[in-house]
């Protein structure tokens, strides 16, 4: 008796929890649930594209970096009669996967940015969807079926760990369009994305080596990828150019996105004396830390001036909108061709945040110099010599480390720390 | 290894170590009725949104918005515990789903994901923060000042709490009775205690705690509200309970044990300690996984601590 009594109620229960926890998952991406009435019925379709953004991310509208959207080179793709089939009752969709929170205000934040531009230039006729929190390795399968099933046509996934179900899902759905950012396969359905991130990367470490008085630099590092390890070395190689004596220290977190984590790797870094913190991770915890601490900072993917204004000297930020906006009218024209795009300084895919204002005029104007070089094609900061940490020799005098290669030494490949970094490269 | 070393850890140790306190505690004092809460995850999850919420929102004076933010976390927390209360108490369903349930819930997918949406507290810097106190101005002191005298004063609350927990469970009749209802609950209410009724309160009064815990995390640890911020705070909260033999005085030395090592790894990364960085990653659990191993043979040993009835719903005309 009191059994049975027990069993229906914990069925009970469980049915309950499983009906809020769908509707809470479906919340994160309203827009789908938009798209049942409109294809039922054109007639009265209510631009659901236009209405699922507003009230998808009203924080991201309120959010305090917005610099990345503020210096947008105004793209100007114009949709040919190849896409007149995409109209408001019938609108293109592009999706996009997020490794974080739309919300974090840095990596996921700037591509949220870009995905509200290409919103607001296509209007009604592109519907975007995007899930947030998608964890890297097997779970994204999951949900990039799920997207296919909600009718994506191209879906942009923004992060590196995504690739082995991405290269999957290109070849199990042929008809859709695939983009990753900063991966490395290619398939005729399937394009790479990125940006010269190491060459603001180069610039910030100027800024921290002006900075720091005693010469000794911390940075918060996420995972122990080329990607990453790119970033420190051009930090580092930047920092040491205007102080050949600085010194990087690098702690680990294995985390893009745990600002508690991030707090204690900032704050082991204070302990141990650093006087600038620098960060490769999608928040701006770090930011706060040298706020408090009294200390100066680089952050790194958006503007966030705002977390730490005193600390805060400059950083690398990413304009994902242009390229998003070409990308998805270039599907929509048909005329989408797969491509490994390698933006840059020069065409405003990379851009730098506004200095701090404890930068003196004499440091800005060395970071400007070396911009206006590394845009006019005359700099890079790979090219050798470098030594390595070891003191072996990095990259030979005269070579120029290449974008990518499938073999060989290349930027996407760089497994080493030059010279001044203090930490292991294997994490 | 220097004092500065030392003092560095042992601050970060009661920083980090304090959530897992405010947390533990009401776990202790679920668990002494009786009632098993795995839903402190999800209360914590729950208060630190709430927290973070009312603080950005609400106008006035800093300590008045903090006062209000941290009563609104408690009563979030009491809010869940309630339900975890009905369902367990009352409709005696089996107190491991429910919690498990209420975590998933309101946990990093849920409900505390869903309420950081609408209230749009994602990505925004937080306003009013708890701000370390200089008490009798002696923070200056070496050793004893930063570690003691530096702190803000949530630390100072989860001090008095614990001593007020302590005081209560061993020198007061009602905490003899809620000792009673752990142990043993139909001795209890042939005493003519009510059984439900203090399970109700100690349940509820525990969420209120875990609410407290996660206010600490958006009010002090990261002034920053996003998806799953406590980051399984909730989960070692519950095993410190065990860690501690239920005791008040030893969760204080676990969850400061947990606070020191969860900063451990990145202070032995500064010193150049080669090892791979995930296993500093993995050391509080890890040793979370040793201390339950080592209590819960020490438990077989000498069966100390654990309430009897812990887990069992009480039913009174069962004979």
């Amino acid at each position: 008796m009191n059994g049975t009594r027990r069993t229906i109620w914990l069925s009970a229960v469980l049915g309950v929890v499983a009906a809020l926890l769908a509707a809470c998952s479906s919340s994160s991406t309203p827009a789908p649930a938009s798209v049942a009435p409109a294809s039922v019925a054109p007639a009265s379709a209510a631009a659901p594209a236009s209405v699922a953004p507003a009230s998808v991310a009203p924080s991201a509208a309120a959010s305090p970096s917005q610099a990345a959207s503020l210096a947008t080179p105004v793209p100007s793709p114009t949709l040919t009669s190849a896409a007149d089939q995409w109209t408001t009752s019938h609108p293109f969709k592009a999706a996009f996967i997020y490794v974080g929170a739309a919300s974090d205000a840095g990596w996921t934040h700037a591509h949220d940015v870009g995905r509200l531009a290409v919103q607001s230039y296509f209007g009604g006729r592109v519907q975007t969807l995007f899930k947030e929190n998608v964890p890297e390795g097997p779970q994204a399968a999951q949900v990039i079926t799920q997207l296919v099933n909600q009718g994506a046509n191209i879906i942009f996934a923004t992060s590196y760990g995504y690739q082995d179900q991405l290269v999957a899902a290109a070849k199990q759905y042929p008809n859709v369009l695939f983009e990753q950012a900063t991966g490395t396969e290619q398939l005729t359905n399937l394009a790479e994305y990125y940006g010269a991130g190491e060459n603001g990367d180069y610039l910030s470490g100027m800024a921290a080596g002006a900075a720091t008085k005693n010469g000794k630099i911390g940075f918060v590092a996420p995972f122990a990828i080329p990607e990453v390890i790119r970033e420190i070395d051009a930090f580092t190689m930047g920092a040491r150019s205007m102080n050949p004596n600085a010194t990087v220290k690098v702690v680990w977190t294995n985390t893009w996105f745990a600002p508690a984590t991030e707090r204690q790797a900032a704050e082991s870094l204070v302990a141990d004396g650093v006087d600038v913190l620098a960060d490769g991770q999608d928040s701006p915890t770090t930011g706060q830390v040298a706020e408090a601490a009294g200390l100066k900072w680089t952050g790194y993917d958006s503007d966030q001036t705002s977390f730490a204004p005193n600390a805060w000297l400059t950083a690398t930020t990413y304009n994902w909108g242009p390229y998003y906006i070409n990308d998805v009218a270039a599907a929509m024209n048909g005329t989408w061709k797969t491509h490994f795009y390698y933006g840059g300084l020069d065409d405003g895919f990379v851009i730098m945040a506004p200095f701090g204002k404890s930068v003196d005029a004499a440091t800005q104007a060395a970071i400007t110099a070396k911009e206006d070089a590394i845009k006019a094609g005359t700099f890079d900061p790979f090219t050798g010599p470098i030594t390595a940490q070891d003191g072996s020799i990095g990259v030979p005098a005269g070579v120029t480390l290449p974008v990518y290669t499938p073999t060989g030494l290349s930027k996407y490949s760089i497994s080493f720390f030059v010279q001044g970094v203090i930490g292991s490269p294997k994490g | 290894m220097n004092a500065d070393l030392i003092v560095s850890i042992a601050v970060s140790a009661i920083a980090y170590g304090t959530p897992l306190v405010l947390a533990g505690l009401g776990e202790l004092l679920a668990e002494r009725s009786g009632v098993l809460n795995l839903g402190v995850e999800g209360m914590m999850l729950m208060g630190a949104v709430t927290a973070f919420f009312v603080s950005q929102t609400l106008g006035g004076p800093g300590l008045a918005v903090l006062v209000a933010a941290i009563i609104a976390a408690a009563l979030a927390g009491a809010a869940l515990a309630l339900i975890h209360a009905f369902l367990s108490i009352t409709v005696r369903v089996n107190q491991i789903v429910s919690g498990l349930a209420l975590t998933i819930f309101a946990g990093t997918i849920g409900l505390s994901s869903y309420a950081g949406q609408v209230w749009g507290v994602g990505g925004q810097h937080g306003v009013h923060q708890l701000v370390k106190l200089d008490v009798l101005g002696l923070s200056d002191v070496p050793v004893v000042g930063p570690i003691l005298l530096n702190q803000d004063a949530f630390v100072y609350f989860s001090w008095v709490l614990v001593a007020l927990v302590t005081f209560y469970l061993f020198r007061t009749r009602f905490g003899l009775y809620l000792r009673a209802v752990g142990e043993s609950p139909r001795s209890a209410d042939a005493m003519g205690i009510n059984v439900t009724r203090y399970r109700y309160v100690h349940t509820i009064i525990g969420g209120a705690f875990a609410g407290l815990g996660g206010a600490y995390f958006t009010l002090a640890i990261a002034p920053i509200w996003t998806d799953g911020l406590t980051a399984g705070d909730g989960w070692i909260a519950i095993a410190l309970v065990i860690f501690a033999f239920w005791r008040p005085d030893l969760l204080v030395v676990g969850a400061y044990l947990f606070g020191a090592l969860s900063s451990l790894g990145f202070t032995l990364q500064t010193h150049g300690v080669q090892l791979p960085s995930e296993f500093f990653s993995s050391l509080p659990y890890i040793m979370t996984v040793v201390v339950l191993a080592a209590a819960s043979t020490t438990l077989a040993r000498r069966r100390i601590g654990t309430p009897a009835a812990l887990g069992v719903p009480y039913v009174r005309e069962e004979s």
